[in-house]
């Protein structure tokens, strides 16, 4: 009886070993399985999105109806290039969003160097975690802190006030954003600078002293070009995130500091006139297109 | 190699800025205790009066609840495909590879008014109704990344003869996967759901597209600000998001250090 089973059981043991062997040895065989339900996801769900938001970009609405209609024309194109609020929009965007990253890489650089050559292995863990969780603590919440702390009666002109200095308006204006969304993104650049930055042979700046390289020199010339590709790693995030916000110029910035991001919700959400919100998106999708094909040209893809 | 001064300058430098970084969410955790219901400061007393009358805010719980439905749902759809993805893309080059990873990590690279967008005019377009599981689709697409991410690197660090050793001693493939795989791969997978869990649960932009007239707590609090009403609550909101975001990541932090059964060196 037992020898029985054990021969019944003797086949279906060694087929089940044979089938796992053949799907650990054909990577085909477990991609066949595996891969379809992530992927239907993605191109069912989300790709397809994309494409018919391009394509809905072409479109119209009927200003009668406000029904969809499927004609295919560039007239919302042709108002986003012509009409010169979009187009003073559309270059206030950018231009935050590149003076952001710029300032991102300033702030983060020296931060970046202190992390990964002079702390001590117990600090470095330390400042990794800092650095880490304000980026995930809640998003809303420090745009929100910022709004307080920059407010006529808040925090900034009572510190100014207590040491004698003027106060300051610059709550709900350009640079009230630019601050913001200096704070919010700066965590974005630092990591990658410091993954970059950790990289980097102790040896090639001893070899630099050595050869005679001042600080300064060696700062240029070493651990600036070699921290590159991290700097461009870290703006990817920082110019996308800035480029695709509209929370933050709503909450701190004024009535005259409207982003691409704002008219597209406005046009979606008020005007329910999605072809033009979808013309008006093409502009960052396009200027980000350009950025990570120059980015992968600058080695960023390999710092990420 | 630095001069001290340099030094010195370097570690003024990094001190300012994790104060540059901590200040603002000290500030807003203050702001919860202000008994004032005008936001000015400093604070004019400290109360916990509107922890409470936050707690019994209906508009609040019903936001928290389904923030955390579509939190929940969302976290286990990403943890089934994103793994899935994984399994399926590591070890195995194959034509399109490339392809597959670039797509599946676009969700996170494209600013979120676009994903945003191309959702909400992707549901009009099969006159889908917004509701719940409309938030829920926006959520899974991205947090599949984050969890495919998470899977994928440690995949890539466990070395390949940890599963030929099992199989060579016998095991089948279930059992393999029982007792090798799933213990190398769990600390991956539990770090991937909580940094999905806080993504989905404070996300915004996409989620005012998706989301039609219910709020999920992010947007509930997006609304009260811009209108500036209920501050005070808000206030209370903000200082327990900021808690409920950063513990899990904290947790995911410490347990994608060890991984599991296998330490790399």
């Amino acid at each position: 009886m037992a020898a029985g089973a054990d021969t019944a059981g003797r086949p279906s043991w060694a087929a089940r070993r044979r089938l796992s062997a053949a799907f650990w040895r054909r990577g085909w065989l477990r991609g066949t399985f595996l891969l379809p339900p992530p992927l239907a996801w993605f191109a069912l769900l989300y790709l397809t999105a994309l494409v018919v938001l391009l394509i809905s970009s072409f479109w119209r609405v009927d200003p009668f109806t406000t029904e969809l209609v499927h004609d295919w024309n560039l007239d919302n194109f042709t108002r986003i290039f012509t009409e010169p609020v979009y187009r003073t929009i559309a270059v206030r965007t950018i231009g935050i969003a590149a003076a952001v990253t710029i300032t991102d890489a300033i702030i983060a650089i020296p931060f970046a160097y202190f992390m990964a050559r002079l702390a001590s292995p117990r600090t470095r863990a330390a400042l990794f975690v800092l650095v880490l969780l304000p980026l995930w603590a809640s998003y809303l919440a420090r745009v929100y802190a910022w709004r307080l702390i920059l407010a006529k009666e808040g925090v900034l002109n009572w510190t100014l006030a207590q040491l004698g200095l003027p106060t300051v308006g610059i709550a709900y204006s350009n640079w009230a954003m630019w601050i913001v969304f200096s704070y919010v993104w700066l965590p974005f650049m630092i990591l990658p600078v410091y993954a970059a930055m950790e990289r980097i042979p102790d040896s090639y700046l001893e070899a630099s002293t050595d050869l005679g390289a001042k600080g300064w020199r060696t700062t240029r010339s070493i651990v600036l070009p070699l921290a590159f590709p991290g700097i461009v790693a870290g703006s990817i995030f920082t110019f996308a995130l800035t480029l695709g916000d509209y929370i933050t110029p709503t909450l701190v910035g004024g009535a005259s500091s409207q982003f691409i991001g704002n008219v597209v919700y406005s046009s979606v959400g008020i005007a329910n006139n999605v072809p033009f919100a979808a013309a008006y998106a093409v502009v960052p999708l396009a200027v980000m297109g350009v950025y990570l094909l120059v980015a992968r040209r600058l080695g960023a893809f390999e710092a990420m | 190699m630095e001069t001290r001064a340099t030094r010195f300058g370097l570690w003024t430098w990094t001190v300012l800025v994790v104060l540059f970084l901590y200040l603002p969410i000290a500030i807003i955790v203050v702001y919860a205790f202000n008994s004032s219901n005008i936001q000015s400061w400093p604070i004019s007393g400290f109360t916990t009066k509107w922890f409470a009358s936050t707690w019994h805010n209906r508009e609040v719980r019903e936001a928290l609840v389904l923030s955390l439905k579509a939190a929940l749902v969302a976290t286990s759809i990403a943890l089934v495909l994103g793994s899935a993805g994984a399994f399926a893309v590591s070890r195995f080059r194959f034509f399109g590879r490339e392809t597959i990873s670039f797509v599946f990590v676009l969700p996170l690279a494209l600013p979120g008014i676009i994903t945003g967008m191309a959702l909400n005019s992707y549901f009009g377009f099969w006159g889908w109704q917004l509701s719940i599981w409309t938030i829920i689709v926006g959520h899974a697409t991205f947090c599949v990344v984050i969890v495919y991410n998470n899977v994928i690197a440690r995949l890539r660090r466990t070395s390949p003869s940890l599963v030929e050793a099992s199989m060579d001693l016998g095991a089948d493939g279930w059992q393999t996967f029982r007792f090798v795989t799933f213990p190398v791969i769990s600390t991956a997978l539990v770090s991937g759901a909580l940094l999905a869990f806080a993504l989905s649960f404070d996300e915004v932009i996409v989620t005012t597209f998706t989301a039609g007239a219910q709020n999920t707590l992010p947007l509930w609090i997006f609304g009260k600000i811009r209108l500036g009403q209920q501050l005070p609550q808000v206030n209370v909101v903000v200082a327990v998001i900021i808690a409920l975001t950063v513990i899990p990541v904290y947790l995911a932090q410490r347990l994608s250090r060890e991984s599991g059964i296998l330490r790399r060196r």
